[in-house]
């Protein structure tokens, strides 16, 4: 459904994205995962049709971004990154804009904007200028456009990006339900949202693209040891000493030490969860537990290992 | 085309959505009336000459500065509005050519333009109610300042497209308009040939025919021409996105 090969955006000198070859099959939900600066929208745009990458082809629903632009526009919803529309308009009378501009047939516009519409919460602000709207609500309207018309294709560039955490789940949770209607491509620097959402993630540093798989996969090709973070008020040397013996411990490391509080990270076997049995451990000594939780891995470490050892990761660009 | 006409409600809309049409026409009107006004005081006081050279070419050549003062109002905000609160970038994403986005945003100043227009029309009318001139050199004179504003349109709204700033837009159209301007009234500096070349492509004294009224078919092809070569000069600036980019970055 999307085919990028071997993609390539100069700006001047300056080399926002190299090489990039990725395919995405239909009804698909695909993450682009990658930090500030990283080529995500650049990619993106491309995509949308707003600029023809310097080198290599996309393919968007068949067709080709460049040569069959407005066909393959024709085929997507985009929401901006930066979600930009027309504030003098009342969030109806803008939908029925974006529908003209979408060559949406005059009949079935009524029904096409109430439904984008119930879909994404809007239908009560219906009558509201969207410059009064708040920021949650203007990005519901940005993503009502984007549905407008049932596009085969939607490219959503960071869509929970500067939400509250509810309606980060909402917006979600439409995601999800697009499955099989729509094959999606969203970018974000969340981890946990490609979890959330995502059939497979793309990681992308620096213009290049580092691997192509489905998030557990990743999680577990990059997770050679799962950490544990503890913290207790115990006496460091033993309290060390008593988890080094817990089986399936690989390491103890202490990071912090205050009074007599001490915080440790447990490095531990991937395939075993342990909290339980450290947390047994620790208090059978009588030691009064403050803290356990999984440590979960960063965006940044997935960078460095990525970057460090690129080769222990599958990459299996398409196109 | 449809896709013209939606872009040029939208502008419309944009337009008259806000008090910024309204006081620009308020402008137009309250420039236009006062120099009609003074130039009927003036004919009534000291007449004896005929109405289209004593009345209308007077009141014609002084609407050409009415509508250069506002004009570039009207189409500072055409593309550097879009670029700079970033809607320019979702209507890239939309199945529409660019031709038809710029017919349209002109098409959309433009009928702003006439709607200015239309209302400075009233007070000769209300003359002509007390005196029946002959209506052509009037409807002449009219049709050159459509064709003028027609021009500063084409213009303005390629500055427009150049940069995110409305300032700088409004700015280096009034710098474009007052450049054509200045070589009307620059004849005692260069030779005769050099005057000669310049005035065919003066803008303004292009339109002296038409303040006179008189249709040459010369100034009808010379505005069209220059309006056209705006168009494109607007189409290639925004071709200018697919090696530059869109966004604060550009
Ligand atoms: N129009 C432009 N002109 C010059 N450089 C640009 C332009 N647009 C983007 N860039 C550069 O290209 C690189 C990639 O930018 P891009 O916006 O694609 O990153 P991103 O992955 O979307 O980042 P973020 O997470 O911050 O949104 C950045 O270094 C950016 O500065
Ligand atoms: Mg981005």
């Amino acid at each position: 459904m999307i085919q990028a090969h071997r993609l390539t955006k100069r700006f001047g000198s300056f080399t926002a994205i190299a090489e990039v070859s990725f395919r995405v099959e239909e009804g698909e939900i695909v993450g682009f995962l990658g930090p500030n600066g990283a080529g995500k929208s650049t990619t993106m745009r491309i995509l949308g049709g707003v600029f023809p990458p310097t080198a290599g082809y996309a393919r968007v629903a068949g067709y080709d971004v460049v040569d069959d632009s407005l066909r393959a526009r024709q085929a997507i919803g985009y929401f901006p990154e930066r979600v930009a529309l027309y504030t003098d308009m009342t969030v109806r009378e803008y939908l029925g804009y974006v529908a003209d501009m979408k060559h949406v047939p005059a009949k079935e516009q009524a029904r096409e904007i109430a439904r984008v519409m119930d879909r994404c919460g809007v239908t009560h602000m219906g009558h509201r200028l969207i410059g009064t709207l708040s920021k949650g609500y203007r990005q519901r309207v940005g993503i009502a456009q984007a549905l407008l018309g049932q596009p085969k294709v939607l490219i959503l560039d960071e869509p929970t990006a500067g939400l509250d955490p509810e309606q980060v789940t909402e917006v979600r949770k439409l995601i999800r339900e697009l499955r099989g209607h729509s094959t999606v491509i969203l970018s974000t620097h969340i981890l946990p949202e490609v979890e959330a959402t995502c059939d497979r993630v793309l990681i992308i540093n620096q213009g290049r693209l580092l691997a192509v798989d489905t998030p557990r996969n990743l999680n577990r090709r990059l997770r050679q040891l799962s950490q544990i973070h503890v913290e207790a008020q115990a006496p460091l040397v033993s309290l060390l000493e008593t988890l080094r013996q817990i089986d399936g411990v690989v390491r103890v490391e202490a990071t912090h030490t205050d009074h007599n509080v001490v915080a440790v990270t447990v490095l531990t076997d991937p395939t075993k969860d342990l909290r339980g049995v450290i947390a047994e451990r620790v208090v059978r000594q009588g030691w009064p537990l403050l803290e356990i939780r999984p440590v979960q891995l960063s965006l940044e470490d997935i960078f460095l290992e990525l970057v460090h050892r690129p080769d222990e990761v599958s990459v299996n660009p398409g196109g | 085309m449809k896709t013209t006409l939606t872009i040029c409600k939208r502008e419309l809309r944009a337009y008259f959505g806000s008090y910024i049409a309204y006081v620009l026409t308020a402008l137009f009107l309250l420039l236009t009336g006062g120099f009609f006004y003074s130039w009927l005081r003036y004919f009534i006081l000291f007449g004896g000459y005929v109405l289209p050279s004593g009345l209308w070419q007077q009141v014609f050549l002084d609407m050409r500065y009415c509508a250069m003062i506002v004009l570039p109002l009207v189409t500072m905000r055409l593309f550097a509005e879009e670029k700079k609160l970033g809607t320019i970038e979702l209507l890239w994403t939309y199945p529409v050519r660019d031709l038809e986005v710029v017919l349209g945003k002109f098409l959309g100043a433009w009928l702003f333009y006439v709607f200015m227009l239309v209302p400075t029309a009233v007070a000769p009318l209300v003359f002509y109610t007390f005196y029946q001139f002959d209506l052509g050199p009037f409807l002449t004179g009219y049709f050159g300042v459509l064709l003028l504003g027609t021009a500063f349109i084409a213009c303005g709204m390629f500055v427009s497209s150049l940069t995110e700033n409305q300032v700088v837009s409004a700015m280096g159209t009034y710098g474009i308009l007052i450049t054509f301007w200045y070589i009307t009234w620059n004849e005692s500096v260069a030779s005769v040939a050099v005057i000669e070349g310049l005035l065919k492509v003066s803008l303004f004294d292009r339109f002296l025919n038409f303040a006179r009224g008189v249709v040459d078919t010369q100034d009808i092809v010379f505005f069209v021409l220059f309006v056209l070569y705006f168009l494109f000069l607007t189409l290639a600036s925004l071709d200018a996105r697919k090696w530059r980019g869109v966004g604060a970055a550009s």
